[in-house]
């Protein structure tokens, strides 16, 4: 039987749904009836490509990185460059998707939550670009650690709300937007980040992101005369990994590996890897996945040197990769993000962000072991520069 | 007859509308729920909405995130909510006592224990606020084999489908949150409700009770001529922040009074 989810009411087996209160059920109605009407529209479908491809910069390419993998002694790793995107990420795909639909449907007025900051940046972008209102929720403790980022929404016009409550991540950030969701229901399109939420998100983002990894299975092809034996990528909500992922389940020769943030290491607690972690089933966010929680079923808080894995919950679909035994998912922690960070630094003059230095921290410790003929496709999923104060900050340097 | 049942067909018979509290278990302090819970019905509560505190309260406005907070700081869980209501039962065996809180909690309890403990504990219904029709069946299947109400909420974004859809599945009253926005939001808007409410009674034979947004005696009388039943959450749970506790009993007891009186008159 081939592979075809989400079904009609958005549950990937058990996972997904919409779980959300009345007031916004008729709201992701509507967003679902929409999305399906447009998603195969011939219209939607040039524009969404004319804006990848003039706006984005699409198709990113896909680079060898040679002196690395040759400094490794194994497998030959090969990055993605979502890195090279318009704003630094691949977050932009998904936003300039959702903002196409948002003008579809007479919305002006945009919200999204963020974590690293790519996401919001994306969307303040792209609101500029369409020339809508943009609200970011996002946490104070990411506000610190993403200073950069902040400064970019405001001269992108957007207006960035620090959010105070909870653990000021990301977790909380998505609780504040959806409660300007339920309050701005008819004026307001929410522009969720990542491939979680109630249905349709998981299923729209996944779609949005599967540029990704529909380029990679023509591009590998040209480079190597074949498909990878690994795509590899990070999963903090899980966007970026299952656009790659998603055109890549039917090819059963690829291996594929999600990585999780380990944080200070799985055994210690102090991590955001619900699937490594073996968390137990919950729901929040309005889906229902592998969720980070206390005996009591209180959501706890996750621990990552990267603001944008810093979540308890993970995207419905990577939850039934896990259980289908079709993808892997490991865990990296902190230190060794880091040093795949500097590694990329040195080696290819390529400065990556901290998240997609999980993806390439996890090839790093398995090409070794691997014959030089082995190729790892990494999604190297956005670039480093929002990351400097953090990283200065551990090397115990002062900009 | 449920406790629900029953005291909504005296209210009729009486021709009084029902006030229905909201207060969060463990705010201020696990000691303080019980005796709260007590002093509610003395000043006239006829059904207690009991929050169960949850770490990410997406649909609760500022004050009953506070509360939650408060409440989990001082060890709150579901286990201890079910603790409280048997402890109220030892003195009250009429009163309804609804259970109003997000699913997880529930999710890693288990839905069978869950109601289960409900039944011995004797709670009465059980409001899931992320959890709608669609997501509720296998919810639904546990209350109903132990005879807890699952108690719905509409809004005014539902369609006269998903009304219907509610009406099948509702036992003891559904909840009309009575504008767009978290609980506590100000925006009240009575003529839009008075416009919804005939099409609930359509479809809906269950008394209607109207919460979101309720302030003080003067909304609150209002908004009970057009309903069944009016719920207070957020003011009261303002009154316990700003309250002492040793005078919060009395204070939450004055205001309940009041809006008691308001809708009596």
């Amino acid at each position: 039987m081939s592979y075809n989810y989400p079904d009609q009411q958005g549950h990937f087996e058990q996972y997904g749904g919409i779980y959300m209160a009345e007031t916004l059920i008729p709201a992701v109605e509507e967003l679902r009836q929409q999305y399906l009407r447009f998603r195969d529209d011939p219209e939607f479908k040039a524009e969404f490509a004319y804006e990848l491809k003039h706006y984005v910069g699409r198709p990113s390419p896909i680079y060898h990185a040679k002196r690395l993998s040759e400094s490794l002694g194994g497998a030959q790793i090969y990055l993605k460059r979502e890195d090279l995107n318009h704003t630094g990420a691949h977050k932009i795909n998904n936003a300039i998707g959702q903002a196409l639909l948002a003008k579809r449907m007479g919305k002006k007025r945009v919200i999204a939550e963020t974590g690293a900051g790519m996401h919001g940046v994306a969307t303040a972008t792209v609101a500029a670009r369409f020339g809508m209102e943009c609200i970011v929720y996002m946490g104070a403790e990411d506000i610190q650690r993403q200073a950069p980022n902040v400064f970019r929404m405001k001269l992108l016009g957007a207006t960035v709300v620090p959010v105070e409550s909870g653990s000021k991540t990301l977790k909380d950030a998505c609780n504040e937007a959806i409660r300007d969701w339920v309050t701005n229901v008819e004026s307001t399109f929410y522009i969720f980040g990542t491939a979680a939420g109630p249905h349709p998100y998981p299923m729209m983002v996944r779609d949005f992101q599967c540029v990704i990894g529909n380029e990679a299975k023509e591009q590998m092809p040209e480079m190597i005369g074949r498909q990878p034996d690994a795509v590899i990528a990070c999963v903090g909500g899980g966007s970026n990994a299952i656009g790659l992922f998603h055109p890549y389940i039917e090819e059963k020769s690829v291996q594929i590996i999600g990585v999780e943030a380990g944080g200070h290491g799985i055994a210690s607690g102090k991590h955001a890897a619900p699937l490594t972690g073996n968390a137990k089933v919950g729901v929040l966010h309005g889906n229902k996945v592998y969720l980070m929680q206390d005996e009591n079923g209180q959501i706890i808080e996750t621990h990552s040197i990267s603001a944008g894995l810093d979540y308890p919950g993970v995207g419905p679909e990577h939850c039934l990769l896990k259980d289908l035994g079709r993808a892997q998912y490991v865990a990296i922690n902190d230190d060794e993000a880091l040093a795949a960070f500097d590694a990329l630094c040195r080696f290819e003059g390529i400065i990556p962000a901290l998240e997609s230095s999980h993806a390439l921290a996890h090839a790093m410790k398995i090409a070794p072991s691997m014959g030089k003929d082995k190729v790892l496709l990494v999604n190297l999923s956005g670039r480093g520069d929002k990351d400097m104060n953090t990283v200065a900050r551990i090397k115990g340097i002062t900009l | 007859m449920s406790r629900i049942d029953t005291t909504f067909g005296k209210l009729k018979q009486q021709q009084r509308k029902a006030l229905i509290p909201f207060v969060t278990a463990g705010d201020p302090s696990q000691l303080l729920t019980v005796p709260l819970m007590h002093e509610l019905v003395k000043v006239g509560a006829d059904v207690i909405e009991l929050g169960v505190p949850f770490s990410d309260p997406m649909a609760d406005g500022p004050v009953i995130q506070r509360a939650s907070e408060r409440a989990l700081k001082n060890g709150m869980s579901l286990r201890g909510v079910l603790g409280m209501v048997a402890e109220f039962r030892k003195q009250d065996t009429t009163t309804p006592v609804v259970l109003m809180g997000y699913g997880n909690p529930i999710e890693a309890m288990g839905w069978e224990t869950f109601a289960q403990r409900c039944a011995e504990v004797g709670v009465d219904g059980v409001l899931t606020v992320d959890f709608p029709p669609e997501e509720s069946h296998e919810a639904f299947e546990h209350l109903q084999r132990h005879n807890i109400a699952p108690i719905f909420l509409l809004a005014p974004t539902t369609n006269e489908a998903r009304i219907e859809q509610v009406a099948k599945l509702a036992r003891g009253y559904v909840y009309y949150v009575s504008l767009k926005g978290v609980t506590g939001a100000g925006n009240l808007d009575l003529s839009a409700i008075e416009e919804k409410i005939p099409q609930l009674r359509k479809h809906i034979h269950l008394p209607i009770g109207v919460g979101f947004g309720i302030r003080d005696a003067a909304t609150a009388r209002a908004v009970s001529k057009l309903c069944d039943g009016v719920v207070v959450g957020s003011r009261i749970v303002q009154e316990i922040e700003n309250s002492d506790e040793k005078n919060v009993v009395a204070n939450v007891g004055k205001l309940v009074k009041e809006l008691r009186i308001a809708i009596d008159q």
